[in-house]
């Protein structure tokens, strides 16, 4: 962890934050996602054949339940794995509270794309953009869950009462999770027997779409760590700012001190305070 | 551990007793969502009659937040936090006994709760025991999670308009094990309804346990 040295800088003369050197196996992954990606994008929308059913409805599957995948699994794996190595004392620091909190913001925008992208395909194939489905509900609360962290996280403290903070925060929801999922399927299903095709098995078909199907597996993947790596070097740089902003206010702060009160003393002695205006001739009718 | 928390729920409900916000203000609110949600829904006896459980459950969460708000606020004046630390009490007695306390209010709530249904929705609960089991696991979960993400966001500005965004997605499993329990107590419907309590079981076992472990570091943290 390279932090800004805690020297105090002038105020005028504040070295910048140096640029991250990021790694050169970040730039590898954020390549082949890009060239996974390229190779997803052209199988589903041109090689692959239309379904037989859903016609090209269909190519949705080649992002929707891969999306899902990261959005659930990966980004759980990753976030509560990270907050209970911070939580842990002989793992304990900021490496892992930045990479948990990294997750969970890169696990936003998952989510919602999973619900973006469900709604989509729900619209035509169901009639409806949004259905009290099990998944859809669950998924619906994680995003608000997810949410509720990252609000939480923007609270200003110092980064070690942050960081535990949001460690239990996380665990505490990671907790729930499997609580909120049994709990949106009963209700789903209690009643009526669940109606829906389920996007994630229907990959018997010909050979080329089930590759694209794993294929996108892995682009997604990639794209995922990649923009974890990235967003954790802005997480990183974020405090290092924040740092280097506090202590510049600190400086500034104490010069305005010393300089009031080099003012102050001079004009203050021997001189009789000045009266408010309205003081003296306010009754005069 | 035990000791302890007996003499922090006692600390809190004497609080509680003598200063009354509970009972001018969040028993009044919980009614007054009661009423709210009739008038969202409409005069239609049968319609309210329907949607009843769903009421009382979600009268029930969002007056839960304010008893969190108010258990926290309790320790947030002159350094209280700081000495209720210092003075050698286990923290998971501390956490047991906040839970304790808030739970508590919150059984008599329901008491209030209950009564107001069945006076303005003219419901009559059928299978009771399973409501009374239904809401004690309940009271067990909210309590427990309630008092950990208040003590979570204690020391911070901004806690009143953190906390129901924190903890309300986490009690959406009470909210819907418990009124579906209620709804099959209600119709007289038991098999349906017991299904529902092993949602609440494990989410009132796992948060007091988790509750128990992590108030420590949670404290430390604030």
């Amino acid at each position: 962890m390279s932090s800004v040295a805690p020297t105090r800088p002038a105020a005028e003369s504040a070295a910048p934050v140096p640029s991250p050197s990021r790694p050169r196996w970040l730039h590898v992954v954020g390549l082949l996602g890009v060239v996974a990606m390229g190779f997803t994008v052209w199988l589903g929308l041109w090689v692959t054949p239309p379904d037989v059913f859903q016609g090209n409805l269909a190519r949705l599957l080649y992002i929707h339940p891969a999306i899902a995948t990261v959005a659930l699994y990966w980004v759980g794996i990753v976030a509560a794995g990270g907050s209970l190595l911070y939580l842990w004392p002989r793992t304990r620091s900021l490496f892992w509270d930045r990479l948990a909190a990294s997750a969970v913001e890169v696990g936003v925008i998952f989510s919602a794309l999973t619900l973006v992208t469900g709604s989509l395909w729900g619209r035509p194939v169901w009639g409806v953009w949004w259905t009290w489905d099990a998944r859809l509900t669950s998924t619906a609360l994680l995003l608000l869950l997810e949410i509720g962290y990252l609000a939480l996280r923007r609270v200003p403290a110092d980064l070690p009462v942050r960081a535990r903070r949001c460690a239990v925060a996380a665990l505490l929801i990671a907790v729930d999770i499997p609580i909120v999922h049994f709990s949106v399927y009963w209700w789903n299903t209690l009643h009526q027997a669940g109606t829906f095709l389920d996007p994630g098995f229907k990959i018997h078909a010909s050979p080329s779409m089930s590759w694209t199907f794993l294929l996108s597996f892995v682009a997604f993947s990639l794209v995922f760590v990649w923009l974890l790596g990235v967003r954790y070097q802005v997480e990183v740089l974020q405090d290092a700012v924040g740092q280097e902003e506090l202590e510049i206010s600190l400086a500034e702060r104490w010069s305005e001190g010393r300089a009031g009160e080099a003012l102050a003393q001079p004009e203050w002695s021997g001189e009789v305070r000045p009266q408010p205006e309205w003081s003296g001739g306010g009754a005069a009718p | 551990m035990w000791h302890d928390a007996v003499l922090v729920a006692g600390k809190d409900l004497r609080i509680e007793a003598r200063a009354r916000v509970g009972l001018w203000q969040v028993v009044p609110f919980a009614v007054l969502v009661l009423v709210l949600l009739a008038f969202a829904i409409g005069p239609d006896q049968a319609a309210l009659r329907h949607a009843a459980p769903g009421i009382f459950w979600v009268a029930l969460l969002f007056s839960t937040v304010l008893a969190i708000q108010r258990s926290v606020a309790v320790e947030s004046g002159e350094g209280t936090r700081d000495g209720l630390r210092l003075s050698g009490i286990d923290p998971a007695g501390i956490f047991l006994g906040k839970a304790a306390a808030v739970g508590l209010q919150l059984l008599a709530l329901q008491l209030v709760l209950w009564a107001g249904m069945t006076l303005l929705f003219d419901v009559r609960v059928h299978v009771v025991w399973l409501a009374v089991v239904a809401s004690l696991l309940a009271t067990v979960g909210l309590a427990c999670a309630g008092v950990l993400y208040g003590a979570l966001s204690a020391g911070l500005r901004v806690r009143d308009t953190l906390l129901p965004l924190l903890v309300l997605p986490v009690l959406a499993p009470v909210l819907l094990a418990g009124s579906k329990a209620w709804e099959a107590s209600l119709n007289g419907a038991a098999a349906s309804g017991t299904q529902w309590l092993k949602i609440l079981v494990p989410f009132a076992v796992i948060y007091l346990v988790v509750g128990i472990v992590l108030y420590g570091p949670l404290q430390e943290a604030g």
